[in-house]
């Protein structure tokens, strides 16, 4: 099979995984916990406003009927209505994804360097002192709870200095008090991302974008740190295995440093499991970054899907939960695609 | 060889852990309900403290890990709080073995239709976030130690089937399972005897990694509120962080530091082990 | 009227007539979805054979000629496409319940790789016990006091030692012994060998041949022996059939096929087997290439792209399967041109 056929079966394949997933999320919001008006309301509301709220819901339907209305909703980006102040689910969303998509990708950042970096030092040192601590770290950084590795981070550099009369970093939020960036006119176009980083720096303010990287730092250390012993495992075994070849040992021969033989032959070759890996956690990232979000009152997805819970509110929970999977499958196929793309031995 | 001896290793340090882990809160879940020692006695505390922080008091000589904002002694905490998740984290596994081992032998097994099916529903679940998918089944199902088990198995059965299903996939072509069908063994017994056998150590390996990821889960789910409501005599790991939270604002970190170290050394404990079992079995897969 | 009833007296334990079996070629999704034509490996195509009773016959081919599709066809591990097989004359394929049962235990087999063969996690003398379990012979006591007497028939010594020991604490000849074994405890009539010794170092080669000869002796087994060795047939055989791309070249008896062969790839065959005697001149017949895929096999007769003496012929009209001398049938143009 050729690329343009593997490209094209694998996208036609994402299209039943993405009904089956919409039907079992719809499933376990809609139908397991009995009446979720009720749930929301409670019982001591007068029976006529749940009717009127169940109405303008559309939940006074019968659940076939609002299983087809929902999948006919999402088709045109529609998520339904939300129950704490009914405002469409889709707009809260997409308001909500900027955030969650910059400390996503600064997370990512900070676990592949770190991943690469101790991966690679540890499989230069293979089976030493070096090595071993460098596994130890990697253990324990999947280990320990994400949420808890912010509180410690937060603690030690926010809270704790700020006791002492130091600010050295900010504990909470995205930006401190004041407007967001708006992003900037190029070209007679206004550009905004909803990148803090992104829209100062296309706004022009240097201050804007400090005060938003450094609100960064510590979010995007605590998910990067948990997400880094995955990829420090991955770069270590590739490289053990790629540095035990043949044509390293050749490279060696040849006088070249040990350096250059770790780095632009080792490394070179640990790459492309590293994107598989990269596709494969990204579910992970986005549940790190949900408890991430919940430690440093970072106003994303994450936050959002903490505040429907606390609510009891099911449809926000529902669009919230849909929206990740379908993110995650987008990526996965992203992913699959672009490896295909790279590796020039894998014929499909 | 060195790199089996690693694995050992880590096999003996992650098994001594769970063992000390789980002898502790057995012991100390039977001293709180017979009545012996009670960690602390809520309503007295709430007595004794009712203006949070003044009795959020720093590690001293009397409480070596300080107390928390109800004046209870967190090394008491720290002793006495694991019995929840240990318990939600056991059973977990045990539905992922019951559901994902005999799912992926069938429909490793008998290929076809039903295999497609299943491999279809179980590559959409493997897909979805796992702590999105468990916060929504937990926020419906609603929390207790059974409904938070569910909740966090059905996140991790696809990972059990995929794995005994590819395995199932190439051991059923091997010559020795022909072999003992030509010689008149029926369905289960090859199934059962012959296959199931060679997957075991797999699902040792992945059974052990993935208590490692329901505690995580389950303190996830916690931190998110969504945990096992605090009732009866013992405290819990995960709700010492959840109100630690609100309270490390006033600076009292000793109050959640501790508890979480605690499931740090569970859940590491458990991975020791899963890693080092997957060593010593199979050096290839050292990932 | 089949090739093999001309042969009259003769009474064949297994037999094969006109027996044929297409392996679908997986299609991928993609191509499922665009139609393509489903595709078929054609392992066994068209095949006649029979094994007398007591006797061994040996099949001879290349790696890809079907030859071991065809053993497991005789022992029901595929059914066939269409065709049939026969045992003691009645069909293989409608076996059902208590003649199933009866079957299994009297058609065995031996494989060429012994460790895949045995499960390695189940200790060797459970993996010759069971099979008496899986037929209700006897109580637990009394299998294992089989098992272990087999056990000692074929070398497993001392064999109550060797009981309790898993496939990887054995060498491989000795691997080989317990699939024997296995194969033995239910005291079959038939045994397939698949490429027996094909796996073992060259020095366990000649016992475990010998062992096999022994015991077909002594239990009057009906042998059908899989082999890509002349050697091994001509050791071994009262009966050698060649099989090239999923059908038979040429079959007689072994005197017929070692002294006067007459299908070109049997002459190649027997002209690669090396002769210990340097000063014996002979000639030598070089056959060039690979087996074709049997997915698209050449048309009409199947070696004309490798045969040295091909002609016109051979490309467009397939050659049958015709009796030469008594018992001794070719399937070539060649001897038609006379």
């Amino acid at each position: 099979m050729g690329l343009k056929a593997y490209v094209a079966t694998r996208a036609i394949l994402t299209v039943p995984m993405l009904v089956i997933l919409t039907t079992i999320v719809f499933l376990i919001v809609r139908v397991l916990p009995g009446d979720p008006v009720l749930l929301h309301f409670g019982k001591q509301v007068n029976p006529q406003a749940v009717e009127q709220v169940r109405h303008i819901l559309g939940m006074d339907k019968p659940i076939h009927l609002q299983y087809l209305d929902y999948m006919a909703g999402l088709l045109r980006g529609n998520l339904g209505i939300a129950f704490s102040n009914y405002q469409p689910v889709s707009e809260q969303i997409f308001s909500a994804f900027p955030a969650t998509l910059e400390l996503t990708l600064y997370s990512i950042i900070v676990a592949v360097l770190v991943g690469v970096l101790l991966g690679a030092r540890a499989s230069s040192k293979y089976a030493s002192v070096g090595d071993t601590s460098i596994r130890a770290f990697g253990i324990v950084s999947y280990a320990i709870p994400v949420f808890f590795l912010g509180l410690i981070l937060q603690y030690l550099f926010a809270i704790y200095p700020n006791e002492l009369g130091h600010s050295l970093l900010p504990a909470t939020g995205r930006i401190s008090a004041g407007d967001a960036p708006q992003g900037g006119e190029f070209f007679g176009v206004h550009l905004q991302t909803g990148l803090y980083t992104v829209d100062a720096l296309l706004g022009g303010s240097l201050s804007q974008f400090l005060d938003a990287a450094r609100h960064l730092v510590l979010p995007s250390l605590t998910l990067g740190i948990a997400l880094s012993g995955v990829f420090i495992r991955i770069t270590r075994s590739n490289m053990v295995d790629v540095l035990g070849q043949d044509f390293v040992t050749a490279a060696r021969g040849r006088g070249l440093k040990e350096r250059t033989v770790l780095y632009s032959y080792g490394l070179r070759n640990a790459l492309l499991p590293i994107l598989t890996v990269l596709g494969l956690q990204f579910a992970a990232l986005l549940g790190g970054a949900i408890l991430t979000e919940t430690t440093f009152a970072w106003g994303g997805l994450g936050t959002y899907l903490y505040r429907s819970i606390e609510g009891y509110d099911y449809t926000a929970i529902q669009g919230a939960v849909i929206f990740f999977g379908l993110l995650v499958a987008l990526v996965s196929l992203v992913i699959d695609v672009l490896y295909a793309y790279l590796d020039p031995r894998i014929k499909y | 060889m060195r790199k089996e001896g690693a694995g050992g290793k880590m096999v003996v340090l992650g098994s001594g852990m769970i063992i000390v882990l789980v002898t502790m809160m057995v012991l100390t879940t039977f001293l709180a309900y017979s009545g012996i020692y009670y960690p602390y006695n809520p309503n007295l505390a709430a007595v004794n403290c009712a203006a949070g922080k003044l009795c959020a008091v720093p590690p001293s000589p009397k409480n070596i890990m300080g107390t928390n904002q109800l004046g209870e002694d967190i090394f008491t905490h720290m002793l006495y709080g694991g019995s929840t998740m240990i318990q939600v984290a056991i059973l977990s596994v045990l539905i992922c073995l019951a559901v994902g081992v005999p799912l992926g032998l069938f429909a490793g097994y008998v290929s076809g239709l039903w295999d497609r099916a299943a491999s279809l529903a179980m590559d959409s679940l493997y897909a979805f976030p796992g702590l999105v998918l468990a916060i929504a089944i937990a926020s419906v199902l609603g929390t207790g130690v059974v409904n938070l088990a569910i909740s966090i198995a059905v996140v991790y059965i696809p990972s059990y089937f995929r794995v005994v299903r590819s395995q199932v996939l190439s051991l059923k072509e091997y010559p020795f399972v022909e072999a003992v069908k030509v010689a008149g063994a029926r369905t289960p017994h090859v199934l059962f005897r012959q296959i199931l056998p060679n997957v075991i150590p797999s699902i040792a390996v992945i059974g052990s990694i993935n208590v490692a990821d329901a505690v995580l889960t389950e303190a996830g789910l916690t931190y998110l509120g969504l945990g096992v409501p605090l009732a009866g005599v013992l405290p819990d790991w995960g709700w010492d962080i959840y109100y630690g939270k609100t309270l490390f604002l006033s600076g009292a970190w000793w109050a959640w530091f501790f508890p979480g170290m605690m499931i740090v050394l569970l859940a590491a404990g458990f991975t020791l082990i899963g890693e080092g079992l997957g060593e010593v079995w199979n050096p290839k897969l050292r990932r | 009227m089949s090739p093999v009833c001309g042969e009259g007296k003769v009474t064949y334990l297994v037999e094969a007539k006109r027996l044929k079996k297409y392996f679908p070629v997986r299609r991928s999704l993609l191509e499922g979805v665009l139609g393509k034509r489903e595709r078929f490996l054609r392992a066994v195509d068209d095949v006649t054979i029979g094994v007398e009773k007591g006797t061994v016959l040996a099949l001879v081919g290349e790696s890809g000629s079907g030859k071991t599709t065809f053993g497991k066809l005789t022992l029901r591990v595929h059914l066939p496409s269409s065709g049939s097989v026969t045992f003691n004359g009645k069909e293989v394929a409608s076996f059902k319940d208590k003649d199933l049962e009866s079957f299994r235990r009297s058609a065995q087999m031996v494989y060429q790789d012994p460790t895949a063969a045995l499960n390695p996690r189940i200790t060797i003398g459970e993996a010759i016990r069971q099979p008496l379990e899986f037929n209700r012979l006897g109580s637990v006591s009394d299998q294992k006091e089989r098992a272990l007497k087999i056990m000692e028939r074929v070398g497993l010594l001392p064999a109550e030692e060797f009981y309790s020991r898993f496939p990887h604490e054995l060498s491989g000849g000795q691997r080989q012994r317990v699939v024997i074994a296995r194969a033995l405890v239910l005291d079959p009539v038939y045994l397939v060998a698949d490429e027996p010794v094909a796996m073992l170092d060259v020095s366990v080669r000649a016992q475990i041949l010998k062992l096999i000869l022994e015991l077909k002796q002594e239990l009057d087994l009906t042998m059908l022996i899989i082999t890509h060795d002349l050697a091994i047939a001509k050791y071994f055989s009262d009966n050698v059939a060649i099989m090239y791309l999923g059908q038979i070249v040429e079959r007689g008896s072994r005197q017929d096929t070692f002294v006067n062969p007459m299908h070109p790839y049997t002459k190649a065959l027997i002209s690669s087997v090396p002769v210990p005697d340097p000063e014996r001149k002979r000639e030598r017949l070089m056959v060039p290439g690979d087996i074709p895929s049997a997915i698209n096999p050449p048309p009409a007769c199947r070696f004309h792209t490798r045969c040295p003496f091909v002609f016109e012929r051979c490309r467009v009209d397939e050659p049958a399967l015709v009796e030469r001398s008594p018992g001794h049938f070719v399937a070539c143009h060649l001897y038609d041109k006379k």
